[in-house]
């Protein structure tokens, strides 16, 4: 991919977004922004925020220049191997267990093997501090939220929404379909970085203890 | 008590302890947080000799009280209000002398939202990511004020107050709030209709405006596409269009992602005017001349 294939939008007077087709683009773009601020190849910015297929750059002295700059990149595709690896204990025995289960046609037991079986990786963070937007998850295995969220989600609770997978830092109101909880601590503001999990970061979930079903 | 803390005498409705932010975090999750008026907290640091970004009380609404366990210089700004020591009428804007044991009484403002009160050695509350704000969406830092609280002050600075002796003039909100913004990224989400409408007719500051965001009531804007816009970062400022069709400003502690599409972006400098605005005023978004270069 080149950088004529990034739509540059911009935001106010010190930031612009960069809009890609998709999120493998969009991961492989965050990459090498990265890349470039890590090798000094980026101008000053102040926040490099990405998300779903997004990239934003903000606290920017002069987005215009730096648009005309990213056009003319070369954007490698997204190594598979390139980025580190967290593995996260999980005991799949979480409240909404049998209706993601009856939602994926399988036993309830069965969807420890399914979900611990894909790598993750992190695409973007948000809703919390530390809180992870996960994907990989085949789309077959997509899930709608609660219909009614809840008020309260105990810390380490792994839920399913949409295409990701998250886990609560935390203790808080949730609408996510609970499959299991892990006692990783996600986040730690005393740890650099805070967050266990931040975007490009690969995940795998391992099962532990007794399967519920 | 002694010794070189406050203890919170009165609370107020919302005072709580703000320096310059937490910067570069945005990508896990944080918030920018920081004081809503950058410009007052700097100068209520100046006066009280601290370096600009020293961590103050930020009030709401109604200001606070505290008495400090030591002699202590404060500085009271920000929105205007009176400011009294033991009871006894003392200067806002200016650098004030307060007894140890003394209780400082920053009472609610005669014009605007958020007065700001500086301490010599600023307030000393336990950094977290590099600030010592508190960030009311996600909880980070110091909670706010409650009554009884105890807050640590930093040490004296060294070379005392600054050469600020005299009370220094404020321009006050405005009767009228105008906030000057960019189109975009996602003004192409809203009808033609929609985007004459922002900046063509009158809203008002809603009382449901927090630090997250200035909340705005007036007419809806209407969106010329339908679905869901998947989750793309936001930044300070940007004006978010939730699906009520009322615009929504974001103010220090905003999410750092979110869903609904951005119609425009308040520029950074008309923000602290926007935090001063109490409940009811008559806001307007204004497209200029300078915010149409660019990209």
């Amino acid at each position: 991919m080149t950088g004529r294939g990034v739509r540059a939008l911009p935001v106010g007077e010190h930031a612009l977004l960069l809009e890609c087709a998709d999120g493998e683009a969009s991961a492989a773009l965050h990459a090498e922004v990265m890349r470039r601020r890590a090798a000094g190849e980026l101008p000053a910015v102040r926040e490099v925020v990405p998300a779903a297929r997004t990239v934003l750059l903000d606290g920017v002295a002069d987005p215009a220049a730096l648009a005309a700059l990213v056009a003319e990149w070369e954007i490698p595709p997204l190594g598979a191997r390139d980025a580190p690896v967290v593995e996260l204990p999980v005991r799949y025995d979480g409240a909404d267990l049998a209706e993601v289960a009856e939602l994926w046609g399988v036993r309830p037991r069965e969807v420890a093997g399914i979900h611990s079986r894909v790598e993750f990786r992190v695409a973007f963070c948000g809703f919390a501090p530390g809180f992870g937007y996960l994907t990989g998850l085949p789309s077959r295995y997509e899930v709608p939220r609660r219909a009614t969220p809840r008020t309260s989600v105990p810390a380490g609770a792994v839920g399913l929404a949409g295409p990701y997978t998250g886990v609560y830092p935390r203790a808080s109101p949730g609408g996510w379909q609970l499959i299991g909880r892990t006692d990783a601590a996600l986040w730690d503001p005393g740890r650099d970085p805070a967050a266990l999990l931040t975007p490009g970061v690969r995940v795998r979930f391992r099962p532990v203890g007794e399967a519920a079903g | 008590m002694s010794g070189r803390s406050l203890t919170v005498v009165r609370r107020g409705a919302l005072t709580t302890v703000q320096d310059p932010g937490r910067f570069g975090h945005a990508h896990l999750g944080v918030p920018r947080s920081g004081a809503l008026d950058p410009a007052a907290a700097g100068l209520v640091n100046r006066l009280a000799g601290n370096p600009e970004g020293a961590a103050v009380l930020e009030t709401t609404a109604d200001g606070c009280a505290v008495r400090p366990g030591c002699a202590v210089t404060v500085a009271v700004g920000g929105a205007p209000c009176p400011v009294r020591v033991d009871g006894r009428p003392a200067a806002w804007g200016a650098a004030v002398r307060v007894p140890a044991g003394a209780v400082l009484e920053v009472g609610a403002p005669v014009r605007g939202l958020r007065s700001y009160v500086a301490f010599a050695g600023g307030v000393d509350a336990a950094e977290v990511l590099g600030s010592r704000s508190a960030d009311l969406l996600s909880g980070l830092g110091p909670a706010p004020l409650e009554d009884g609280a105890v807050l640590p002050l930093g040490p004296p600075p060294a070379g005392g107050p600054g050469p600020w002796y005299e009370a220094v003039p404020w321009p006050g909100p405005p009767m009228e709030l105008v906030l000057r913004v960019r189109l975009g990224p996602r003004a192409d989400w809203f009808t033609d209709a929609a985007l004459r409408t922002l900046t063509g007719r009158a809203y008002r500051v809603s009382p449901r405006s927090n630090r997250i965001g200035l909340r705005t009531e007036g007419p809806a804007l209407e969106r010329a596409r339908r679905g869901e816009l998947p989750s793309e970062g936001m930044v300070l400022g940007a004006v978010q269009v939730p699906p009520d069709g009322m615009p929504v400003v974001f103010l220090a502690d905003h999410p750092t992602t979110g869903g609904y599409p951005v119609i425009a972006v308040v520029r950074e400098d008309d923000l602290a005017a926007a935090a001063q605005a109490v409940p009811g005023t008559p806001l307007r978004f204004v497209t200029g001349a300078v915010t149409r270069t660019g990209a």
